[in-house]
């Protein structure tokens, strides 16, 4: 389309002999009635939509507010007249939750450090040396990407019980010190960065170390975010790693101890359980909230490269 | 070039392939080397048996149902997911503070605990006092069993993959979409090709790498199911909804059958080896890549 077109208020104006010009009169009425039935559809299908999404989140704060009779009513109260903010009380004395909320913090927080200090140095020698191996060692990287640790909990099990490491938290986290993922994702930040800018800060005789500690690092600093967000949220939110490393409550995390309100409270005590599940899903929803785009950005589009 | 700029790649790369080694590619061997053998976990010799275990796993129906209930589980959530979150893809590739919105929500089960989707979703599917249970009588049907009923335990246990899966999938669909030029869209546009051929002639070849790429995770993702399982049912009732990891972990953590857990999970390693090398394979012939 030529550019004269793109006329008045940057709108396309209709080509001579285009589409676009319609002669005014009943169908074009009927026409715009029904573009606008449509579109009334479409918003009612979006709310629908959202309903779906968000109502079961809806009913577990609902239901965390009830009394045990309360939640057996039918059609149901969505406000609970009298909140009976107790039934959190009740879900932490279950168990030690302080203790668990301490183990997931320390647990995924050294996972994050130790990550980054191994897949930041392992991608920069992948992306920016030629030395001989590192085919074979990068491939042994794409290798483990394709491992679920589904996979390989057992073997791993019998390992970490040999070295005594089971239900500490090192044997929680010494697995996770480095990310395929993690090193899969820098190599193609580091490999982005244009040659010339590392030929002259190493004419300026900068040490390599820190060409990339001052230089390389932050301009990577993005993709490093989104690395955070999603390893953090990953390991915060696990349950198949600690519940089987674990015996005892030595290094059970959150989501354990969550799971095991039932185990205490018993089968029917929805109105505990959705406290305890309240307990566990609000920092990562309120966090959601607060930096939406970054979040996505860090699971959706890091997947697609 | 002094010794230490030859030796410095291999410092730098070294923390990290240690810990591959240690703890993904050295236990991915010696899960094979247990699978042949005869060992319950506390007895200090280990019984050489050969392929025995594989044997009896196959011949015996627990495990054959197991390995059903996990195709089943699979081909269902993969497809579901898959084809409803291209649609919704289409649908919500627009801008603006509504659609934003939307997006979050349909994403946010993603980045939530499977813990508490399992748990969440036990009191929504509850049989007596449930939520849906409410919904559905709304529309004049009957109660539903849910998880507690061998006809419908394993298609409520995908509902909920579908339910965590779908926002995931249909933003990474939308990303693909947006990567696809807008001049090959107002092309079609002046070729007057009409919509559907403009979709399956444009569209969905562009989007080829995206689809492959989902494929291929939501298939390795629910080979792999545990949590829900672990939580809503046990791999019940009547091993209804027992699949592949969770077999394993209750052969070798309740019933310390560590050599038959381990030819169970060289199984599953054999399952993820071919899809991984299927993608790849696809990835380098046929499919388009920019």
């Amino acid at each position: 389309m030529e550019p004269a077109n793109r006329a008045f208020d940057g709108h396309t104006v209709a080509v001579p002999g285009g589409r676009m010009l319609e002669a005014p009169g009943r169908p074009a009425l009927v026409r715009s009635a029904a573009v606008l039935l449509l579109k009334a559809l479409n918003v009612a299908a979006l709310l629908l939509l959202v309903l779906i999404f968000a109502m079961p989140f809806v009913w577990m704060l609902s239901t965390s507010l009830k009394t045990l009779p309360e939640t057996m009513i039918f059609p149901p109260e969505w406000i609970p007249r009298n909140p009976v903010w107790s039934n959190y009380a009740s879900a932490w004395q279950t168990g030690p939750f302080l203790h668990y909320i301490t183990n997931s913090a320390v647990i995924s927080v050294s996972i994050l450090l130790l990550q980054m200090l191994t897949i930041i140095p392992a991608a920069y020698a992948f992306a920016r040396y030629r030395f001989v191996g590192s085919g074979f060692l990068f491939s042994l990287v794409m290798v483990t990407l394709m491992i679920p640790t589904q996979l390989i909990f057992l073997p791993v099990y019998l390992e970490l019980s040999a070295f005594k490491l089971l239900n500490t938290h090192l044997g929680l986290i010494l697995p996770f010190a480095s990310s395929a993922f993690g090193i899969f994702l820098l190599r193609q930040a580091f490999r982005q960065i244009p040659e010339e800018l590392v030929e002259a800060s190493r004419l300026d005789q900068a040490k390599e170390w820190k060409i990339i500690i001052r230089i390389m690092v932050p301009m990577v600093k993005p993709v490093l975010v989104t690395f955070a967000l999603f390893s953090f949220i990953a390991h915060w939110n696990d349950y198949f790693w600690p519940l089987v490393m674990t015996t005892n409550e030595t290094a059970r995390t959150l989501p354990i101890g969550i799971a095991k309100i039932r185990e205490v409270e018993g089968g029917g005590t929805w109105n505990i359980l959705m406290a305890g599940n309240v307990i566990l899903v609000a920092p990562i929803l309120a966090a959601f909230f607060l930096a939406q785009k970054h979040i996505i950005k860090a699971f959706v589009y890091n997947g697609v490269k | 070039m002094t010794v230490w700029e030859r030796l410095r790649p291999y410092s730098m790369v070294a923390p990290a392939i240690i810990v591959f080694a240690m703890f993904f590619i050295y236990p991915i061997f010696y899960m094979m080397y247990l699978s042949l053998f005869d060992w319950n976990f506390v007895s200090p010799t280990k019984t050489f048996v050969g392929i025995q275990n594989f044997v009896d796993l196959l011949s015996e129906p627990d495990f054959r149902q197991v390995l059903s209930n996990t195709t089943l589980y699979t081909v269902l959530t993969v497809t579901l997911t898959t084809g409803l979150s291209l649609f919704m893809a289409i649908w919500l590739n627009r801008s603006g503070f509504f659609y934003g919105l939307v997006q979050g929500a349909i994403f946010s089960p993603h980045i939530i605990s499977l813990v508490s989707i399992s748990l969440l979703w036990s009191w929504l599917m509850d049989p007596e006092y449930g939520l849906l249970n409410w919904v559905i009588g709304l529309f004049g049907f009957g109660k539903l069993e849910w998880l507690s009923h061998p006809s419908t335990s394993l298609i409520s246990l995908v509902i909920v993959a579908v339910w965590k899966g779908l926002g995931y999938n249909t933003l990474v669909f939308i990303a693909g979409l947006q990567s696809i030029p807008q001049d090959i869209y107002e092309a079609a546009s002046l070729d007057r090709s009409r919509p559907w051929t403009t979709f399956t002639r444009l569209i969905l070849p562009m989007l080829s790498p995206t689809i492959f790429f989902l494929v291929i995770i939501n298939l390795i993702g629910s080979f792999q199911v545990f949590e829900t399982i672990a939580i809503m049912t046990q791999g019940g009732p009547v091993n209804s909804t027992n699949t592949l990891v969770y077999y394993i972990y209750e052969a070798g953590f309740r019933f310390f059958k560590i050599g038959y857990a381990s030819a169970a999970g060289v199984i599953l390693l054999f399952i993820v080896g071919i899809l991984t090398i299927v993608y790849f394979r696809l990835l380098s012939s046929r499919v388009h890549y920019r």
